[in-house]
């Protein structure tokens, strides 16, 4: 059993926990500013798509990671459009998005490649070590296989942390998730503060997928991220609104998927799909016991007009 | 009544606003003028158009036409941001802060300055800014902790948390929108106060209302606004004012351009004796509550008045059985009810008239219909077996409150937040009416009504009376206690500290046991420049 609780085990959980945790950022704020977004899924799957449309077309992985954030751009922004624009319920419009995500990404890959299903390789972004920290004593062996990429993702979860709880800013979006009618009266442009956290969310998610499309492999396939988006939306729920305990759940879903992983390696006896369904039945465990008890942002999915 | 020739420019002058919501026309070219430095009052019932004038001034809603100028210059407002940026602050009708919040987090919520990086790197500096906070609400005597969350505070709390937030960045000119709606008397007074002394200190007010004493009160000048146009304007600072005969005159006067017709008066009544209907002793919910005994007979109207959190929910709770009472006796018509649950009670004949109609009362998406047969659905004469319920004997009683309470439109099907608060509520009361009860509890059923929806509650009640019921009225409006209770009681941290017959009712003495205190409050410290010079870059 020892061997099972490795070193890598450790670090696998990290690298598996990324794509859940970026678009979990994304959904975050998208919802304290009172946007419901169900769509990360097809959000991600765009990400991942445009990442590798880019990487394929330029020869470059870096201006893949730009594909990814214009695709952010365009789905985040479809959905501001619906939700906040034209009003829409929310939970449609985003559900368009994961329709659109989902199907569009899937009927391209034959029409760009020729080839159903998974593309051929593309440039993926290459592994960059981290300066100084293998050396270190302790946690050298432990973080020491995180690359550049890994360590930007858990430095977004800081920033994002401190924007939305520490700042102005961060303060008047909260104040759009809480109480639209409240944060225009206050002189708050809840419009335009919506509008912006959407496509930061379509931006989020989009990385996320890119993460998985060029960062840990190096081609795209229809429908790759597995439902990593709707594991966000879990850890963004049981973790309340919360970008700390919301993190650590992410953490979570990764460690169960790493160790589906390992455990894949070292028995037989059970069944694979099983173990890789660990992290979507601790998600639904987690949600029906405890979203009853959830507390989201007072005026989420109400659409806001002004007379 | 004359006026001197204003040396300066007015502080608010609007000319020519209008504004149309599809078929409604709120505001018809109204014309403004309010001076600087005075109280204006702005009167008339609801839907008259005042708040969407006042929000037109503020800059949440966009006038379809007509001018806006501060101290002699034209302005055009984008955004309530632009609206507090030139010194104007705005008490909404409703409350517009967020609950989640701290004090201080609602008080600097959008006000910081500086560019948008900036503003998303910088750490909010919470800890000044509730020095601040503190400092404005001691200078008030608000005594308001700047850390406490919003919801945790009470609603006379938070209007005075509303307050410091439209004075935050030190506004010249403050708007109000009916600020005493949710306010106890001792509460509604200690604003008056407040803002006599806002004026002494120069600030310019609009008190929108259509309360009649706190204008007659308070105001230098009314304007009177009855659908979307004003209909009249009148002095009340002058010297004449001060005779009562005079000031009777000009109320009357302003009351019937308000509603457009006379004072509507209420059927007399004559004290009659009916048998114990309710009979409560030593109840207690073991926490706050109790232990408390109270008596209503048939034909009695006992209204419970008390400063807003000392036990008028909780007894009311108490009652229809919504919280659970550890000791004592609730006997109906010589029933001990305590253990019945509340469908019980309810089947035993008490009627109940939620204080808070949008939370318990009604369902706003929902129809007339629904909403006027929510209660009676399990029984006649709508089900006609164990599984329908008869839509035409329903809407059948629809329109037959509809006719009775003149609810206006009348139309049964449109959804129920399609009518004014008044026409609700109008449609709630005919409702618990419809079903005859022995006893009725109406807690608040005024609360935020116009003249004339809350005549036609009170006589709606008095035929109750009439016709043998007993009626339970926690309310927190003395007038309205005044004008149909027989009797009052008042709690105090969940006890009875006074008992009146409608003959000895005396306002001084029920405000000394509301409050507790037998003298009145000491005033606040004074305060020298806060709010006028306060630096709002945060
Ligand atoms: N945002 C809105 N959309 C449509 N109608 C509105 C809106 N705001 C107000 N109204 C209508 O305009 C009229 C005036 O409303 P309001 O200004 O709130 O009146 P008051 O404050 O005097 O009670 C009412 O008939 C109301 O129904
Ligand atoms: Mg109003």
């Amino acid at each position: 059993m020892s061997e099972f609780i490795t070193l890598s085990l450790f670090a696998s959980t990290l690298h598996l926990s990324v794509p859940v945790i970026l678009p979990m950022l994304g959904g975050l704020l998208c919802e304290r500013s009172g946007v419901v977004n169900i769509g990360l899924e097809g959000m991600m799957l765009s990400g991942a798509f445009g990442a590798v449309v880019f990487s394929y077309l330029t020869g470059n992985p870096w201006l893949g990671l730009g594909g990814a954030v214009l695709s952010g751009l365009i789905s985040g922004g479809m959905l501001a459009i619906m939700s906040v624009l034209l009003r829409g319920d929310q939970v449609i419009s985003s559900t368009a998005i994961n329709l659109i995500g989902a199907g569009l990404t899937a009927a391209l890959v034959p029409i760009i490649w020729g080839i159903d299903g998974t593309t051929p390789s593309v440039p993926k972004i290459p592994t960059l070590p981290l300066p100084l920290l293998p050396q270190l004593p302790v946690i050298g062996p432990l973080l020491g296989e995180l690359s550049m990429i890994d360590v930007l993702a858990f430095a977004l979860v800081f920033i994002v942390w401190w924007v939305l709880m520490r700042t102005d800013v961060g303060l008047r979006l909260r104040a759009c998730g809480e109480s639209a009618a409240a944060a225009d009266a206050a002189g708050i442009a809840v419009t335009r503060v919506r509008i912006a956290a959407v496509i930061l969310s379509g931006v989020l998610a989009a990385l996320g997928g890119a993460y998985l499309s060029i960062v840990t492999l190096d081609l795209f396939q229809a429908s790759m991220t597995q439902g990593r988006g709707f594991l966000a939306l879990a850890a963004m729920v049981f973790g309340k609104w919360r970008v700390g305990p919301a993190f650590l759940v992410c953490l979570g879903f990764g460690l169960a998927d790493a160790v589906a992983l390992r455990a894949q390696i070292f028995t037989d006896e059970l069944p694979h799909d099983l173990l890789f369904a660990l992290p979507y039945l601790l998600a639904l465990v987690a949600l029906a016991t405890f979203v009853g008890r959830a507390s989201g942002p007072a005026d989420v999915g109400k659409p806001f007009r002004r007379a | 009544m004359s006026l001197e020739p204003p040396l300066c420019p007015a502080a608010i002058r609007l000319t020519g606003i209008d504004k149309r919501f599809g078929a409604v026309h709120a505001n018809r070219a109204i014309d403004l003028t309010v001076q600087s430095g005075s109280i204006h009052g702005l009167l008339g019932e609801n839907g008259a158009g005042k708040s969407t004038l006042m929000k037109i001034l503020f800059g949440m809603i966009h006038a379809d036409a007509g001018m806006i100028e501060i101290d002699g210059a034209p302005v055009t407002f984008r955004s309530s941001a632009e609206a507090l940026g030139a010194g104007i602050g705005m008490v909404q009708q409703h409350f517009s802060l967020i609950g989640a919040f701290s004090v201080t987090e609602n008080l600097i919520m959008g006000r910081a300055t500086g560019s948008l990086a900036m503003r998303m790197v910088r750490r909010l500096d919470l800890p000044r800014a509730a020095r601040r906070a503190q400092e404005l609400s001691d200078c008030f005597g608000f005594g308001i902790d700047p850390f406490a969350r919003v919801s945790t505070l009470s609603v006379g709390a938070r209007q005075k948390v509303e307050i410091l937030k439209a004075l935050w960045g030190g506004a010249r000119t403050l708007v109000l929108d009916e600020p005493t709606a949710a306010l106890s008397p001792p509460e509604a007074e200690e604003l008056y106060a407040l803002l006599d002394r806002l004026r002494a200190e120069g600030t310019t007010i609009v008190l929108i209302s259509h309360k009649m004493p706190e204008i007659m009160r308070l105001c230098d000048r009314v304007t009177v606004l009855r659908d979307g146009a004003v209909v009249g304007e009148a002095e009340l600072s002058g010297k004449d004012l001060a005779r009562p005969a005079v000031r009777q005159l000009i109320e009357a006067h302003l009351v019937q351009m308000m509603i457009g017709r006379g004072n509507p008066e209420l059927p007399q009544r004559a004290p009659k004796e009916g048998p114990l209907i309710l009979d409560v002793r030593g109840l207690t919910d073991g926490v706050q509550f109790g232990p408390l005994d109270l008596k209503v007979h048939g034909s009695e109207i006992v209204a419970v008045v008390g400063v807003e959190g000392n036990g008028q929910s909780e007894l009311v709770d108490l009652l229809m059985g919504l919280r659970k009472a550890t000791d004592g006796l609730i006997a109906i018509d010589g029933h001990n009810v305590i253990d019945w649950s509340t469908q019980r009670r309810l089947d035993a004949g008490i009627a109940h008239i939620a204080e808070d109609r949008h939370a318990t009362g009604v369902a706003d998406g929902m129809s007339l219909i629904d909403n006027a047969s929510i209660g009676f659905v399990d029984g006649k004469p709508f089900s006609t077996g164990p599984w329908f319920l008869s839509l035409r004997q329903r809407r059948l009683l629809t329109e037959t409150l509809i006719e009775r309470h003149q609810v206006r439109p009348p139309a049964a099907d449109i959804p129920m937040a399609s009518l004014s608060g008044g026409n609700q509520q109008k449609l709630v009361v005919g409702r618990e009416l419809a079903r005859a009860p022995r006893l009725l509890i109406a807690a608040q059923p005024t609360r935020g009504l116009d003249v004339g929806s809350t005549s036609a509650v009170h006589r709606a009640l008095l035929d109750l009376r009439a016709g043998g019921s007993a009626i339970l009225l926690p309310s927190l409006d003395l007038a309205e206690v005044f004008a149909i209770a027989d009797r009052l009681v008042v709690l105090r941290k969940g006890q009875i500290v006074g008992r009146m017959t409608a003959a000895q009712f005396e306002i001084d003495q029920i405000g000394r046991w509301m409050s507790g205190s037998q003298g009145d409050p000491a005033p606040g410290p004074p305060c020298p420049d806060a709010p006028k010079q306060m630096d709002t870059a945060l």
